[in-house]
C-alpha cells in the first residue's frame, strides 16, 4: 500500500510585524512544517513501520526554499519526496484550493496512492478544505478531521475516528482508496534523529514543473483575489498593564482580589 | 438577483445553533442581491427541523429525508442536485467540523470557486467579498470571489442566529440518492474527555497553552492555580502532547468553560479556542506577543514573558 502526504511549509509571523499591501513584509515572515501535516506524516510512518504500508511520498507545492521543510519530513521517515514548482506560482498571492486541488490531482494521477494523508488545514491560509476537494477530484472516498486511523493489512476499508465539535466523535468506516484530513493529538509526531536527518539527505527529492505534470499554467491563478490585509481590530476597552513583571503583577493580583479570587 | 442555498446541520436529533446563523448569512446576502433565501435541511427529521428553520427572512426550505444522521455522501450529491435546480449565486455551509466534511466536495463536483471560513461576507451582485483571518487571526484578509455561482463556509458565532418566526414554504426535495456511490458509513459516536474535573464548573480557570513550553513547566502554572484557588485548563496542544487529559481541553473540541475569571497564559486565542471561553466574565491574557487574537477579547492583558509574569504573581499570593 502507498500512502501520499502532501506537506505544505507554512509561513510564521513575529510577534510585531508590518504589513505590505497585501502580505506581511518578508522580514516579519519565518518558515514551518505545518503543524497538521507534521500528523499527518507521522501517521503514515507509523503504517510503514507496522508492515501495512510499503511506501510513503510526500508532495509539496513550493520553492527550492521549501527544501529544508521537505527534508524534516524524510528525516522523520518518509521515503522519497516531490516538490512541485513553476515560475507561474511565483506571483500567485493566494493559492487556492481549486489551484492546489488541480496540482495535487496530477499528483496523485501519476502517483495512484491508496491512501492520501493531508493536514485539516495549514496554519497560514487555513482554508481546511484541500484534503476533501482532492479526493472528490480524483474520485476517492474521504473523511475530514480524523484523530483516529485503524487500518489492517490488505484491508478494503478504513476504520475512522472523526472529531466532532464539544468532545464528540464520530465512527466511521471509508472505503479506499481514500483522503483523510488528520487532526493533530492522532499520535506523537517523532522529532527527526540525527540519523533520520543524515539519511534524509540521501533520499530522492524530484522538482516538477506544471508542463512535468501536464497541468494548465492558467488554473492556478485561482478563483479568489487577495484585495486587503490589515490588523483586526482590537476591543479598545482592554485595561493593559504596564511595567515590570513585579509591577504587572501585582496590578493583577488586586484585581484578582476585587474579583473575590483567593480572599 | 441571485438566489441563496444555505445549509442546515444537525446532529444526534438537535438543529445546531449555527443552522439559525447560516440562515443569517444567507438572508443578508439575498437582501443584496435582491434573490430568494432557500434553506436545505437533508436527513434525520426533516420535518420537525424544517418548521423551527421556517425563520424571517427564509424563502423555501427543501427537506431531503434521507439516513437519520449526516453523511458526507447524502449531503454531497442532495446539494449539487439542489444547487443544479435552483441555480443559486452561492452555497452557504456552516464551517463546522461537518461542513467541510461535504463543502469543498460540493464546490469541486459544481466545479465552482470555493471560500471557507469566512467572517463576513458581501455582494455587489456580481462579486463575492468575503472577509476571512489568516496566520491564526493575526491578520483580517478581504477577498474577492469571481464566479457565477461561489460555495461559501461561515464561521460559527460571526452572524448573530435569526430568532424571529417567519413563513417559509416548504417543500420536499427529491434528490436521487446514488446508494452505490456513498463509500462511508457512520456506525456510531463515542463521547470523550469525561473524567475526574469539571473544568465548565469552575468559577476560576487557570489555563496554560503552548507558551509554557515543556511539561515539567506545568509545575508553574499548577502551581499559581492552588494559589488562586482556580482549576487547571489549557488549549489543545497540552493536551495533544498527553501533558494533561482531553476533560482539560478548552474549545470547540473541548470544554466550553463560562468561568467568572478566565487567565489565558501562553495562548495565542485562535478561532477554535476562543470558541470555548469567550463567554467567561472576565478574561486576562498573559503573553509576549502583543498581537495575539487573544488580546482582542482580553479585558486585561499583560504582554509580557510568563516566567517572569506568573512566579511573580504566585508571589503576590504566598
Ligand atoms: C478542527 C479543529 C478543532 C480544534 N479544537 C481546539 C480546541 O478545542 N481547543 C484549542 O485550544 N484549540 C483547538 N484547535 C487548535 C487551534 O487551532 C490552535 O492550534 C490552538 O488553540 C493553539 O494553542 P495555543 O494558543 O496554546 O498555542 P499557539 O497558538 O502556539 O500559541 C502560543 C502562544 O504563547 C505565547 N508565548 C510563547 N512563549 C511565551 C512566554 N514565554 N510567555 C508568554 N507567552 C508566550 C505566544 O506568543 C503564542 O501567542 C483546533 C483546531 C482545529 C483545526
Amino acid at each position: 500500500m502507498k500512502v501520499l502526504v502532501p506537506v505544505k511549509e507554512v509561513a510564521t509571523v513575529d510577534d510585531e510585524f508590518e504589513i505590505d499591501g497585501t502580505a506581511i513584509d518578508e522580514r516579519y515572515l519565518g518558515a514551518d512544517l505545518n503543524e497538521w501535516d507534521d500528523y499527518a506524516i507521522e501517521e503514515a510512518v507509523q503504517l510503514e513501520e507496522d508492515g501495512i504500508v510499503d511506501e510513503v511520498v510526500t508532495v509539496t507545492i513550493g520553492d527550492e526554499d521549501t527544501e529544508q521543510t521537505i527534508r524534516q519530513a524524510l528525516a522523520k521517515g518518509a521515503d522519497r519526496a516531490i516538490r512541485v514548482w513553476d515560475d507561474a506560482l511565483e506571483g500567485v498571492d493566494l493559492l487556492d484550493v481549486g489551484a492546489k486541488v488541480a496540482i495535487l490531482e496530477a499528483v496523485v494521477a501519476a502517483e495512484a496512492p491508496d491512501l492520501v494523508l493531508t493536514g485539516v488545514q495549514s496554519g497560514d491560509d487555513s482554508f481546511g478544505a484541500t484534503g476533501v476537494a482532492l479526493a472528490e477530484a480524483v474520485g476517492y472516498q474521504w473523511g475530514a478531521v480524523v484523530n483516529q486511523l485503524d487500518l489492517e493489512n490488505g484491508a478494503e476499508t478504513a476504520s475512522v475516528h472523526r472529531e466532532l465539535e464539544g468532545g464528540i466523535e464520530e465512527l466511521t468506516e471509508i472505503d479506499l482508496p481514500a483522503v483523510l484530513t488528520i487532526q493533530t493529538g492522532i499520535n506523537e509526531p517523532r522529532y527527526a534523529s540525527l540519523r533520520g536527518i543524515r539519511m534524509a539527505q540521501r533520499k530522492e527529492l524530484e522538482h516538477q514543473t506544471l508542463d512535468d505534470l501536464g497541468v494548465d499554467a492558467s488554473t492556478v491563478a485561482g478563483d479568489l483575489r487577495l484585495t486587503e490585509m490589515y490588523e483586526p481590530e482590537s476591543q479598545s476597552d482592554t485595561t493593559v498593564y504596564e511595567g515590570s513583571a513585579e509591577d504587572t503583577a501585582a496590578q493583577l493580583a488586586d484585581l484578582l482580589r476585587e474579583k473575590g479570587v483567593a480572599q | 438577483m441571485s438566489d441563496v442555498l444555505a445549509v442546515a446541520e444537525h446532529r444526534q436529533g438537535e438543529l445546531r445553533d449555527v443552522s439559525r446563523e447560516v440562515v443569517t448569512a444567507g438572508s443578508e446576502l439575498a437582501d443584496e442581491t435582491g434573490g430568494d433565501l432557500h434553506v436545505a435541511v437533508i436527513s434525520g427529521d426533516v420535518e420537525t427541523f424544517a418548521d423551527a428553520l421556517s425563520l424571517e427572512g427564509v424563502d423555501t426550505i427543501h427537506t431531503v429525508a434521507h439516513g437519520e444522521e449526516f453523511n458526507h455522501d447524502v449531503y454531497t450529491q442532495a446539494i449539487t442536485q439542489l444547487a443544479d435546480e435552483l441555480a443559486p449565486g452561492y452555497v452557504l455551509a456552516p464551517n463546522s467540523v461537518n461542513g467541510l466534511d461535504y463543502a469543498p466536495a460540493v464546490a469541486t463536483r459544481l466545479g465552482v470557486p470555493l471560500v471557507t471560513d469566512t467572517v463576513d461576507l458581501a455582494t455587489d451582485g456580481e462579486t463575492l467579498v468575503a472577509t476571512r483571518e489568516m496566520y491564526g487571526g493575526k491578520v483580517e484578509t478581504t477577498t474577492e470571489v469571481d464566479g457565477d455561482q461561489v460555495v461559501a463556509t461561515i464561521r460559527g458565532a460571526e452572524w448573530a442566529p435569526t430568532e424571529a418566526a417567519g413563513d417559509a414554504t416548504i417543500e420536499a426535495f427529491d434528490a436521487e440518492i446514488d446508494e452505490d456511490a456513498i463509500g462511508s458509513t457512520v456506525t456510531g459516536f463515542e463521547e470523550v474527555a469525561g473524567g475526574d474535573v469539571d473544568i465548565s464548573e469552575a468559577d476560576v480557570l487557570v489555563s496554560v497553552g503552548r507558551g509554557i513550553d515543556e511539561e515539567d513547566n506545568l509545575d508553574l502554572v499548577r502551581e499559581l492555580a492552588e494559589a488562586l484557588d482556580a482549576t487547571l485548563s489549557s488549549s489543545r496542544p497540552i493536551v495533544d502532547a498527553g501533558w494533561l487529559p482531553a476533560n482539560r481541553q478548552v474549545g470547540q473540541s473541548g470544554k466550553v468553560v463560562t468561568p467568572d475569571v478566565y487567565i489565558a497564559i501562553g495562548i495565542s486565542g485562535a478561532v477554535q479556542h476562543v470558541a470555548g471561553m469567550k463567554g467567561s466574565d472576565t478574561i486576562v491574557a498573559i503573553n509576549t506577543d502583543p498581537n495575539a487574537p487573544i488580546m482582542d477579547i482580553a479585558d486585561y492583558a499583560i504582554h509580557d514573558d510568563l516566567f517572569d509574569v506568573v512566579p511573580a504573581l504566585i508571589e503576590q499570593f504566598s
